[in-house]
């Protein structure tokens, strides 16, 4: 038994119906690994490749290519918020909220709060320009974000 | 134009409109069972009469693009579903997966039916969660009603539909790059020929349409094409390569207007018009200095250049690389356009997918120019050097695979070109900009 449950792997087993061959189950296993573990090491790069019947490279390469997975050295919190940088964003603060969040959480971009519950990011458009500046929990838009506002969530999470 | 009645987004903000019971109850899925009534090719030739072009930013008409696949090909032929939207200022074909999800995947069943493909994968950017649980839900329920899955209807007709998450990258919204993603891999795009049709999704010939594209086809084989022709601009004769821009059109509006939103009219509506018809006005009471036309990619719209009508061949008349996804952003007068162009660069360096070498080089460039004009060490001749840059990359200079990298040329070439004056001021006065979020952003 490796880094992977077998749940994990029956997961991953799932998808194949899905797709003509195993490599394009790539994202949606990396997904489920992310989502479980809060980031995908090395090992679990190697069992993904195993059951995907890939070189662990083709696996690695895929992955890093997106930054959006995380090794070892950059676990994710519990939570992931992404604050929007892109221009309809900016043009209605989203970089002074970027700015907010990080110094409420004593964070940069990309590291976690010493409590381990958020990892904060910045994110290109987001696609809730409508509710500008917008930021995202998990998967979950938010918009019309004040500081107020960005307060309170991280107060809920 | 204020008569105009929505069709697109009708059932928007209804109660529960998500459901495929309020769906059914508003006629849905009545076009798909007129579509299995009838010969795929006429399908096909439906779409094609209705001049229905591309909504996702090339506009490229939807029915010819289904006839290049080849003829009595045995199979499988793969339609690949770009929900990719990523063009910054974009959120049109969020709003039509979270509130009319059932709209859309009609859509897909009738061209799938057209293009004799048993399988679509919507191919979805992974922020939008709220698409990825509304969508989950739909097709669920498709199958449970007997829409999706083997047999359908009796008529022999099987389809199956699949959700598959990217991973926060904007170059999958790039067809090829989209079906390499798809596949698992880096999203590299492919040198094209071969283009889908002939060699797509897994080496078969695939048809890559966008979800605005896809609730068209709906609405089309609901009302038929004559409805969708009688909206918008037939073609220019002084354009020969101009195919009309018919039906009706998502416009979406955000930066600094009263009332940022998505609104549906017919095609060619100015951007004066959305933004004091529709978007409540430039906010504060300001003047607006610079439009964005249709995502960042597309370039600038000047204050004197609002009058141009947002259709397929307008914003090219001005200047700007086309009408791309329809997607407007205001820049009031108070704003630098330095500030503005800076985000610009920035966002594509950050997404520049690293294949070919004058994007990868030439984004991170321009980006570094900007930052170094923008915090007050620019010079002069810094104007020329962004321009020589963006000039020697892109598909149109013939040195990159994809045209990501005309988009990231086109701001700047349209800035430095409509907005010098601004720029050589910026420069010549000494000017800096630095905010501490700056400092911030850095450490990617």
């Amino acid at each position: 038994m490796g880094v992977l449950s077998e749940e994990l792997r029956d997961q991953i087993r799932a998808q194949f119906p899905n797709y003509p061959n195993k490599r394009a189950v790539v994202l949606p296993a990396l997904h489920l690994v992310q989502d479980a573990q809060r980031h995908v090491s090395i090992e679990a790069v190697r069992e993904i490749a195993e059951l995907l019947e890939l070189h662990p490279s083709e696996v690695h390469d895929t992955m890093t290519f997106y930054q959006f997975f995380k090794d070892e050295k950059h676990k994710l919190g519990k939570h992931r918020v992404w604050v929007c940088r892109s221009i309809s964003c900016m043009l209605r603060g989203g970089e002074e909220l970027l700015q907010h969040m990080c110094e409420k959480l004593h964070v940069h971009p990309g590291q976690t709060s010493a409590d381990g519950k958020v990892t904060m990011e910045f994110a290109e458009c987001l696609g809730a320009c409508d509710g500008a500046p917008c930021i995202l929990v998990d998967d979950e838009a938010h918009m019309n974000i004040t500081p107020e506002k960005a307060d309170e969530l991280l107060k809920s999470l | 134009m204020s008569t105009f009645e929505p069709t697109l987004l009708a059932r928007i903000n209804k109660p529960d409109s998500q459901s495929l019971e309020t769906y059914r109850r508003d006629g849905g899925y009545e076009g798909f069972k007129k579509a299995l009534g009838m010969a795929p090719v006429d399908v096909i030739n439906q779409v094609k009469d209705s001049g229905l072009r591309g909504r996702g930013g090339a506009g490229f008409p939807t029915g010819l693009k289904w006839t290049f696949l080849p003829k009595d090909h045995p199979g499988p032929i793969y339609l690949a579903i770009n929900a990719d939207e990523s063009e910054p200022a974009t959120f049109n074909n969020r709003i039509l997966m979270e509130q009319d999800p059932h709209q859309v995947l009609e859509g897909i069943a009738i061209s799938c039916y057209a293009i004799k493909s048993k399988k679509a994968y919507i191919y979805l950017r992974y922020e939008y969660g709220r698409s990825y649980r509304a969508l989950k839900k739909a097709i669920e329920e498709c199958y449970a009603a007997g829409l999706f899955g083997q047999n359908i209807h009796g008529t022999g007709f099987d389809l199956d539909v699949v959700l598959h998450r990217g991973a926060a990258a904007y170059i999958c919204g790039e067809e090829t790059g989209l079906i390499e993603s798809l596949e698992g891999k880096r999203a590299w795009p492919r040198i094209k020929p071969p283009f889908p049709a002939i060699e797509g999704l897994f080496r078969k010939p695939t048809i890559v349409n966008n979800i605005e594209t896809m609730a068209c086809v709906k609405q089309i084989l609901d009302r038929g094409a004559d409805w969708f022709k009688s909206m918008g601009v037939p073609p220019d004769p002084s354009n020969p390569r101009d195919a009309g821009s018919y039906g009706p059109k998502l416009y979406c509006i955000s930066g600094h207007v009263n009332k940022p939103g998505c609104v549906e009219l017919p095609m060619g509506i100015t951007a004066r018009q959305l933004i004091d018809e529709h978007g409540g006005g430039v906010w504060k009471g300001r003047n607006a200095k610079a439009v964005v036309p249709g995502g960042i990619s597309m370039g600038f719209l000047s204050a004197s250049e609002l009058d141009t009508p947002l259709d397929f061949n307008g914003p090219g008349k001005v200047g700007c690389l086309g009408l791309g996804t329809a997607a407007i952003t205001v820049i009031d007068d108070h704003t630098s356009m330095v500030d503005v162009l800076f985000n610009c660069a920035r966002f594509f360096a950050h997404e520049s997918c690293g294949q070919c070498t004058p994007c990868r080089e030439g984004t991170a460039w321009m980006h570094k120019i900007l930052a170094r004009i923008r915090m007050g060490e620019g010079q002069s001749r810094d104007l020329d050097l962004l321009n020589e840059v963006a000039s020697s990359m892109g598909i149109i200079p013939g040195t990159t695979i994809c045209g990501l990298s005309d988009g990231a040329a086109w701001p700047i070439k349209n800035a430095i070109k409509k907005f010098r004056s601004e720029f050589e001021e910026y420069i010549q006065t000494g000017r800096k900009t630095v905010k501490p979020s700056d400092a911030l952003m850095e450490v990617h």
